[in-house]
């Protein structure tokens, strides 16, 4: 291909330079790399503008409550203390697929901005398995504003400080808001507020039936021994209680609902971490290497993007004040390019590790894999001998009962197995969440509501259960119960 | 096509009403950090933000979360000396340094307090809540200076650059109507019968065709005679003056120099004046200052010859007392301005002059402020003033006379919010 003269040279961005950017990168994106994406809004704003989204969870629109103005406080601190720098992009799963910019960034950093979240976070959004069924990009705008609007009618005729306990408590059991299992309705908001009212009145109507208090003759002589209710343990929590919680009126069950649907929309998300940046980090590395070779950005704008683009994948060591953890940008970057690797040149190991992908088409492979995993199996599948390496991983096990931790296995042959395996646990959700159902309500005696935690590895729960169980108290109406258990004997019961 | 949109004009402080919800529910820390950062604070600086550090469990929002224990299985990066099968001590359980917090969460670790800044605005809002100026009835209304322009309908009369138009055609076109109703309705008939002839016409029908033309002819050129626009329609935008109530403020500042005052006392005091500048300012569009020093003779002297230059001398308190009165009735009429006093002094004073001073205060002083405030300095028991002022306090002017003692700086916003306090007046 001949070289051609590059978009531009200087570090300022306009907006004709954005918008020819954008398209280079879109013709190289769709037409060499079969990336499939939404339609793409780029929104560029001030840094205050960010600190907003930040504080809103990068979501455009989101209801009023203090721990958003938590966030903000607390980032507008560090940020103006120097203590910590924005991110260039914020990216929204919607359809179209919202990207803010920064203006501070240089053209540099825009176009990778543009091929990072326009691109590549863009086509994770669209194409990965968990987005398909879990959230509906198109209508999570009109819902977070239908959310707003609710929440903001709740305060005026309800007051804001029931409203604002009300969505602690909830806010509390945000994780246990989620189906994780169940597959969800995709649903308008249009349909959804229409919905609403019908359900409000569904709901009224079919509770009084379940707390009936005047016993119903005819029907109580057919009746078999009542069993456990429900009758099998559920683990949407927030779902139990907006369904059949006693005492809450219909508009705090639709707030219950409208912090569930929140939480059900991040689900994905936050399971996703490590495939997702790395799938983007991998193809705005692709994406401006090809302009580069084509000839559409200069060394300069590649030095600068090499610069910042080390920054993200850089991965201190254990041992290093810098380390907090396992950077999911480093991990999800380093797996795709070696994905790609041992498509094209795949070693003797990789043969053994990997037959069924080593020297196959290296695109195809990688956009089967973006659709088909989640962190965890990801991990599992494709987590490579040569990344453990590079990564230098070493697994280790904490047990309370032994006085030491123990190294388990490190990066050689005996240990590849068991490290891609606790890595790839690390990134399970259900591991690493406390698991706890709804098992029991006394709905013949005193209402109260039993939860039941299944321990995995003898592993307690924290300190803050208590508090947790308080505002589960708050949303049920009646004592809560939580009994935990080890994995031979009855652990603690908590009571609130 | 992708679509770019320019943000940056749109408003900012998108989060304004949650770090307010986020404010008003750490309300009682804030306004105790507050209390503190004024004990703190050097005179100069009340008037800016300030850093609140909240402790970092008030603000947690708790989750279901594992505890320690059990056992945990988990990967770190870079091994350098690790083979398998090594045992390593276990680190201490706090912070535990880099070892497995890979995936925990880390809320819940680390004791640093959260901490946030106030504006300058939100600061001095904390700092004067529940604080009430005493008899703020006095609201100058007769000063006709200030007037507000505001709009008040429409009106018949007015000048050419208060001419409505969208009334004033309004209007015209009403009038037309009404008057060529009448003519248009009988021009409308006149017309349908004219349609209502078919060719070839008879010779009555013809004349008759005639007459009708000549009608619609006439009515025509009357309806059009009707004018577009006139006099009569024209309509002004009315805007009335409404009086601005301007509330003005003097704020008189008394204290003693003598040679008792030493620095210290001095700048107790002059934070008391800091603090009920502030506060006055915030009541008031409009604030004079008057200083008042006194040793044995009293002089209205400028904000630094008050603070800083020294005197020294008996100590007369009534001169400073007299001065007031006299620069009372000479520039600031109590029927025009609201009037607030503070004394600050160290409770000496000349043997005999205290009853006098009582009296110029109950007879001449009191009667026009609407608060004196005063606050003896220092770690001796109450001195001789503090004594006969006390009297006043039970007497009729009661509820603008109020007397504090402060021993040092930190007392200060304790006593000047005990002097403030929103009374159940």
């Amino acid at each position: 291909m001949s070289r051609r003269e590059p978009i531009s040279t200087g570090p300022d961005w306009t907006f004709e330079l954005l918008e020819q950017y954008d398209q280079e990168i879109a013709r190289i994106a769709k037409e060499k790399f079969k990336l499939d994406t939404y339609a793409n809004q780029i929104e560029v704003i001030r840094s205050d503008q960010m600190m907003d989204a930040y504080a809103s969870v990068g979501m455009p629109v989101s209801y009023n409550h203090w721990t958003y103005g938590k966030k903000f406080v607390s980032t507008e601190k560090n940020y103006s203390r120097g203590r910590m720098g924005l991110a260039y992009e914020i990216v929204i799963n919607s359809d179209p697929c919202i990207a803010y910019l920064m203006e501070e960034n240089s053209m540099t950093m825009q176009a990778l901005v543009i091929a990072h979240a326009c691109y590549g976070h863009n086509s994770f959004f669209k194409g990965n398995y968990l987005f398909r069924t879990w959230t509906d990009a198109e209508a999570i705008i009109d819902y977070l504003v239908f959310a707003k609007k609710y929440i903001a009618d709740c305060e005026e005729r309800h007051g804001v400080d029931a409203v604002e306990s009300l969505l602690d408590s909830c806010h509390a059991l945000m994780n246990y808001g989620v189906d994780r299992y169940k597959r969800p309705l995709p649903i308008s908001a249009e349909a959804e507020r229409a919905r609403q009212k019908e359900r409000e009145h569904y709901i009224q109507t079919h509770l009084n039936d379940l707390w009936r208090t005047i016993p119903d003759t005819a029907k109580q002589i057919d009746e078999p021994q009542r069993k456990t209710f429900p009758e099998d343990p559920q683990e949407n929590i927030l779902y139990f209680v907006e369904k059949n919680a006693p005492h809450l009126e219909s508009w705090q069950r639709e707030v219950v609902r409208i912090v569930r649907k929140m939480a059900q929309y991040f689900y994905p998300q936050r399971q996703t971490q490590v495939m997702n940046e790395g799938w983007a980090t991998f193809w705005h590395y692709t994406i401006l290497n090809e302009m580069y070779d084509e000839g559409l950005v200069n060394d300069a704008f590649m030095l600068e993007f090499l610069t910042s683009h080390t920054n993200v994948v850089a991965q201190p060591e254990y041992d290093s004040p810098y380390y907090s953890g396992i950077n999911p940008y480093a991990l999800g970057f380093a797996m795709m390019t070696d994905i790609r690797r041992i498509c094209e040149n795949p070693t003797d190991e990789d043969k053994r590790w990997f037959p069924d992908i080593a020297g196959s088409d290296w695109l195809e492979t990688l956009h089967y894999a973006m659709k088909n995993y989640r962190d965890e199996s990801f991990i599992e599948q494709y987590l490579s001998p040569t990344v453990i390496r590079q990564f230098r991983f070493f697994a280790l096990e904490d047990n309370e009962y032994k006085s030491t931790i123990d190294v388990t296995a490190i990066h050689d042959d005996e240990g590849y197995r068991r490290v891609r395996e606790v890595l790839s646990q690390q990134y399970n959700l259900s591991s690493n969440e406390p698991d706890i159902q709804v098992y029991n309500v006394n709905i013949r005696g005193d209402r109260s509501l039993t939860l039941r935690h299944y321990q995995h590895n003898d592993r307690p729960l924290n300190e803050e259960t208590d508090e947790v169980l308080k505002h589960m108290r708050r949303l049920w109406g009646y004592d809560v119960r939580l009994e935990s258990f080890g994995d031979n004997h009855q652990a603690k019961v908590f009571e609130a | 096509m992708p679509y770019i949109i320019d943000r940056r004009l749109n408003s900012k402080n998108k989060n304004t009403v949650n770090r307010q919800r986020f404010l008003r529910r750490y309300r009682k820390q804030i306004k105790k950090a507050v209390s503190e950062a004024i004990g703190k604070r050097s005179i100069t600086d009340m008037d800016r933000g300030e850093d609140v550090s909240i402790p970092r469990e008030d603000v947690n929002e708790p989750v279901f979360g594992h505890g320690p224990g059990g056992r945990r299985d988990f990967v770190l990066t870079g091994n350098k000396e690790f083979v398998t099968g090594d045992r390593i001590q276990r680190p201490p359980p706090q912070g535990g340094g880099g070892a497995g917090e890979g995936e925990a969460s880390d809320s819940g670790e680390g004791d640093d307090d959260f901490v946030f800044q106030i504006s300058q605005e939100e600061f001095l809002e904390f700092m004067f809540e529940d604080l009430a100026l005493p008899n703020m009835v006095k609201r100058q209304l007769a000063d006709s200076s200030e007037f507000k322009l505001a709009r008040a309908g429409f009106s018949e009369v007015g000048s050419p650059s208060q001419l409505n138009v969208v009334r004033s055609l309004r209007s015209a076109h009403a009038r037309k109507i009404a008057l060529g109703g009448k003519k248009r309705r009988r021009r409308k008939e006149l017309r349908l019968e004219l349609e209502g002839f078919v060719e070839p016409l008879t010779e009555a029908e013809e004349s008759r065709k005639k007459v009708i033309l000549d009608e619609i002819d006439v009515l025509s050129r009357k309806i059009n005679a009707i004018p577009y626009i006139d006099e009569f329609d024209l309509k002004y935008n009315l805007t009335v003056k409404l009086p601005q109530p301007s509330p003005k403020a003097v704020m008189f500042c008394l204290m003693d120099v003598s040679g008792s005052m030493t620095e210290e006392i001095k700048d107790t005091a002059k934070r008391f004046f800091f603090l009920l500048y502030l506060f006055l300012k915030r009541n008031y569009e409009k604030i004079e200052l008057v200083f008042i020093r006194h040793h044995n003779t009293a002089s209205e002297v400028n904000e630094h010859d008050f603070f800083y230059s020294r005197e020294t001398g008996g100590t007369v308190v009534s001169s400073a007392l007299t001065l007031m009165d006299e620069i009372i009735q000479e520039r600031y009429s109590p029927s025009q301005w609201n009037i607030y006093a503070a004394q600050a002094s160290d409770g000496d004073n000349w043997q005999g002059d205290t009853e006098k001073c009582v009296e110029l205060l109950t007879e001449k002083v009191l009667p026009c402020v609407q608060h004196y405030s005063y606050i003896e300095i220092g770690k001796r028991p109450p001195q001789e003033l503090w004594y006969s002022y006390k009297e006043i306090q039970g007497g009729i002017f009661k509820d603008r006379f109020d007397l504090k003692a402060v021993q040092d700086n930190t007392q200060i916003y304790p006593v000047f919010r005990q002097l403030f306090e929103r009374g159940v007046s």
